[in-house]
């Protein structure tokens, strides 16, 4: 369970040390361990900022520099992927600092695993886990402006106030500007301890500050990977093969060599055979045709001209390193089929699977039930379709690599990278660049490693694009699944059991300890993955992104059979859960579950919708947030259309409001719109779409009216906000859409193309 | 290879690209002009939208041959500051989540109100869904236009 840190102020441990860097690791319990590590202070982050600012500014550790000017470099250790860290982030250091929001720049850090922690975008957690690490920062850097100004002052440090990058001594009637006290802090020694503030005397976090990028944004810079510059800079593209289960027999190289602008074609390994992958190693294709121009255009018509030959791959073996543990992985071999995989989900369905967890005894539950219902849901493949294609630059340096683009892991691709070249980890240089979407795709960075292969071999810098078509077909997609729930209901038309069983390729996404796992007394849940060798990978709200759909589509039925209203039924479950829960292994707090349907109910005035609004709800926990979703759905020329959405969050502490909200409302966007259409297919083991056009993705013509978000307001540290708002808006609309249309949805995408007459 | 005379954001650029070359990759190679993106090279997502002649096209799918005497705008040409009343809007309503695209929105939404001061929302729709938003900024996209058009 998720317990509510709501301690308000507090003070926080250092050892002491002249300069610093900030260290927040892990605990063991997945907590966080608060400490700050002193040691050799990180090159790369001040050389970096160092060009950025005319005057010199003065590190005061690495998140922190401040110049004579009194302008203030923001470093953000996360990548951005358009959730804002730049802004946020930025916020909780200036915060604490007690700085002139108007003097803050943000710049984005390269990866430095010496001076920040876990410089990881995703799972909703870069918010959560450098809360503290980025709030100590600030007071940090704080605390020693004012000894500094102590000393130069010959006062009490407790007699100076900080406030608005302004250092003030009352009684002395002594003034400096942060900016002028600068060079003296970054002398001071760091403290052994700070103080952090009353989380109720927040006067920048909760409010909303413009995003530090947009002008950037608006006025066209090169923020992105895509956008990267190099002197001598060769343009690279790939060939994959076309189907999963084929690799690369052989090509017409010598003719595409001889095309107009093209410097070199060759086949080449993004991996050695005996590698021994991790977690984000996933990769179907690790042999590929390369080829490399000198102009984006004269390199994409030289792929269009290339002629291959592919062959089938046999069943294999592989063992990966799965965060330290080594499991082995089944690729079969053959061509896959998007009818058979249904089939082969089926038939595991019938078989035996996998039990994750069971109380009570559900079997007598079921015999002596007045109640049965039982139904299956069904999620397609789904392609993350990033705007910006996967790229990565890369040049070469002496023993080492430069590489720039956009990543969500760094960490883990750091190490793919030196197998590959054989260099050691410290020789590879990673920059960030702002990502255009990752959605968890950019987890999965082989890119990377293809763009430095790709660069040794030409000998010259390098930047490999993707078309369209390699990004859409190449892989790591949402899994597909099958989830069956059966439930039980008594003569009173209480839920007395519940029996969830979930299969899927090559993953399935039952939460065992989720709920309704706690609320109800005989329960089982069941689970098994099929093997297959179409890789899949993290998709915003991996596995809650479907099981919200098949359960919160399951409890809407179940309330209907019941008679109850669908928010007094998961009500009544939540309240169970909270007075007498069942097991003690639930990972959600019920009342903060409750609470954020409670938080909806009112927004969307549920209870006073007339009869004629088709209206739908649904609530998912998930990545520590709770989020619940009512969405009403108008018929527009025999056509449902999406009137109204209405979001409730738990996410705790929200940074940057209206950021927060243009999240959600993105979330709400994102969910309709993958709910709607949201599909890939397969044929013969060949992605049936490639592009945009057969591709359904949202536009402004399908948005809903209106989105009202909400947000409970408590002093819970933050939790996560990327996904939690995304997987209850499938079952909201597929919940609504069967008040439209009087039929329930048991499979996505629900939009279904009229057939032609 | 052919030589072209282009104008751009109101400069004469002489340029060699093979006939066949789309605007944008003559605008991101050989100009440097990245701000216009690459987002599907089939005229499906609209992030490669300049104005040619003041109308919006998708210079992914526009040939560096069918450009003759016309006139070029980039979204780094779309006003001298960055200060265009669509720009100041979409700063107004911190549309951008990751961005990639907004380039792309401006330039519809710029050339949309060139045309039509006072769009509805049809008019506003019809314009812009040509244009895909992957992190779902559609509601504000839709308020900037509206506010954009009053100033």
């Amino acid at each position: 369970m998720n317990s509510a840190t709501q301690n308000l102020a507090s003070k926080l441990k250092t050892s002491l040390g002249r300069r610093s860097f900030l260290k927040a690791g892990a605990a063991a319990g997945g907590g966080l361990m608060i400490n700050f590590s002193w040691g050799v202070v990180p090159t790369d982050a001040g050389d970096a900022a160092a060009g950025m600012i005319p005057d010199q500014p003065f590190e005061l550790n690495a998140y922190l520099l401040i110049a004579s000017s009194g302008e203030i470099t923001a470093m953000v250790p996360n990548p951005e992927f358009g959730q804002n860290l730049m802004t946020s982030m930025p916020m909780i250091l200036a915060e604490e600092l007690d700085a002139d929001w108007k003097s803050i720049t943000a710049k984005q850090a390269n990866y430095d695993a010496r001076a920040y922690e876990r410089q990881f975008t995703g799972g909703s957690q870069s918010i959560r886990r450098a809360w503290q690490s980025l709030r100590m920062a600030g007071a940090s850097a704080r605390h020693m402006l004012i000894q500094a100004a102590a000393q130069q002052w010959q006062v009490p440090a407790g007699e100076i106030a900080a406030k608005n990058s302004t250092l003030t001594h009352a009684k002395s009637d002594k003034q400096s500007s942060y900016g002028a006290m600068a060079a003296a802090a970054s002398q001071m020694p760091t403290p052994a301890e700070v103080n952090l503030k009353d989380k109720n005397s927040f006067k920048l976090i909760g409010k909303s500050r413009h995003n530090q990028e947009g002008q950037k944004i608006v006025t066209g810079q090169p923020l992105f990977g895509i956008d990267y510059q190099a002197e001598g800079m060769k343009i690279a593209m790939i060939e994959h093969p076309p189907a999963f289960g084929k690799t690369i027999e052989s090509a017409n190289l010598d003719e595409i060599k001889k095309m107009s602008g093209i410097v070199d074609a060759f086949i080449f390994e993004s991996m050695k055979p005996d590698y021994q992958k991790n977690y984000f190693d996933t990769n179907a294709f690790p042999r590929l045709i390369a080829i490399v121009g000198d102009k984006t255009w004269q390199v994409m018509k030289a792929k269009k001209a290339l002629k291959a030959q592919w062959k089938d791959l046999s069943s294999r073996t592989e063992t990966m390193n799965a965060f330290g543990r080594e499991v082995s992985v089944t690729i079969p071999g053959g061509l896959e089929n998007t009818t058979d995989h249904g089939k082969k989900m089926d038939q595991a369905l019938a078989g035996k699977l996998d039990t994750l967890r069971e109380d009570g005894d559900v079997k007598s539950a079921f015999d002596s039930a007045e109640t049965v219902i039982e139904r299956t849901y069904r999620a397609p493949y789904l392609a993350h379709n990033t705007l910006e294609p996967m790229n990565f630059f890369a040049q070469i340096t002496g023993d080492g690599v430069h590489v720039a683009g956009p990543l969500q892991a760094p960490v883990f691709i750091q190490d793919t990278l030196a197998s590959r070249l054989g260099i050691v980890k410290d020789k590879i240089h990673i920059e960030f660049t702002r990502m255009g979407g990752g959605f968890g795709r950019r987890a999965y960075s082989h890119y990377l490693v293809e763009a430095a292969v790709i660069a040794k071999q030409v000998k010259a810098p390098v930047k490999l694009i993707y078309s369209r078509e390699d990004d859409m077909t190449m892989g790591i997609y949402r899994p597909s699944y099958t989830v069956r729930i059966k439930a039980a209901l008594d003569k009173d038309n209480k839920l007395v059991a519940y029996h969830v069983s979930g299969v899927g390729l090559a993953e399935h996404c039952v939460h065992e300890n989720r709920f309704p796992a706690g609320a109800v007394d005989n329960y089982l849940a069941e689970g098994k993955a099929i093997d297959s060798n179409i890789t899949i990978g993290a998709f915003r709200a991996p596995r809650s992104n479907f099981m919200a759909s098949a359960e919160q589509s399951f409890l809407d039925e179940l309330a209907e059979a019941a008679g109850e209203d669908p928010i007094d039924f998961r009500l009544a479950l939540l309240e169970r859960a909270k007075n007498n829960p069942v097991g003690d292994n639930n990972d959600y707090d019920p009342a903060r579950y409750a609470g954020v349907l409670k938080l909806v109910r009112e927004k969307s005035d549920w209870d006073a919708m007339p009869n004629t609004t088709h209206k739908g709800v649904a609530a998912y926990f998930c990545h520590n947030s709770y989020a619940a979703q009512v969405i009403t759905v108008k018929r527009r020329e025999g056509e449902p259309k999406v009137d109204k959405v209405y979001s409730a969050l738990d996410c705790g502490i929200v940074v940057n409001k209206d950021s927060a909200i243009n999240m959600v409302e993105g979330a709400v966007i994102d969910g309709i719109g993958n709910a709607l259409f949201g599909e890939m297919t397969f044929t013969n083991g060949v992605p049936d779409k490639k592009n945009f056009d057969r591709y359904r993705l949202i536009r402004m013509n399908e948005m809903p009216n209106s989105i009202d978000v909400h947000f409970v307001d408590n002093s819970i540290d933050p939790t996560g906000l990327g996904e939690p708002p995304f997987p209850p808006v499938f079952p909201a609309l597929a919940n609504a859409l069967y008040q439209a249309q009087g039929e329930r949805l048991y499979q996505q995408p629900y939009f279904k193309p009229k057939k032609p007459s | 290879m052919p030589t072209y005379t282009v104008t751009i954001n109101e400069q004469k650029r002489n340029i060699e690209a093979d006939a066949d070359t789309p605007l944008l990759w003559v605008l991101r190679d050989e100009l440097q002009l990245v701000g216009t993106k690459f987002g599907c090279g089939i005229a499906q997502c609209g992030a490669c939208t300049v104005h040619v002649n003041g109308s919006a096209i998708r210079s992914c799918s526009f040939p560096i041959s069918a450009i003759g005497e016309s006139k070029v705008t980039t979204i780094e040409g779309l006003s001298e500051n960055g200060d265009h009343p669509v720009q100041q809007a979409w700063l107004e309503y911190d549309v951008a989540q990751c961005g990639y695209c907004q380039a792309g929105q401006i330039m519809s939404a710029a050339a949309l109100l060139a045309q039509n001061a006072n769009p509805d929302d049809a008019a506003i729709t019809s314009a812009m869904s040509g244009n895909i938003c992957r992190c779902g900024t559609y509601g504000r996209i839709k308020s900037a236009i509206k506010t954009a058009a009053k100033s």
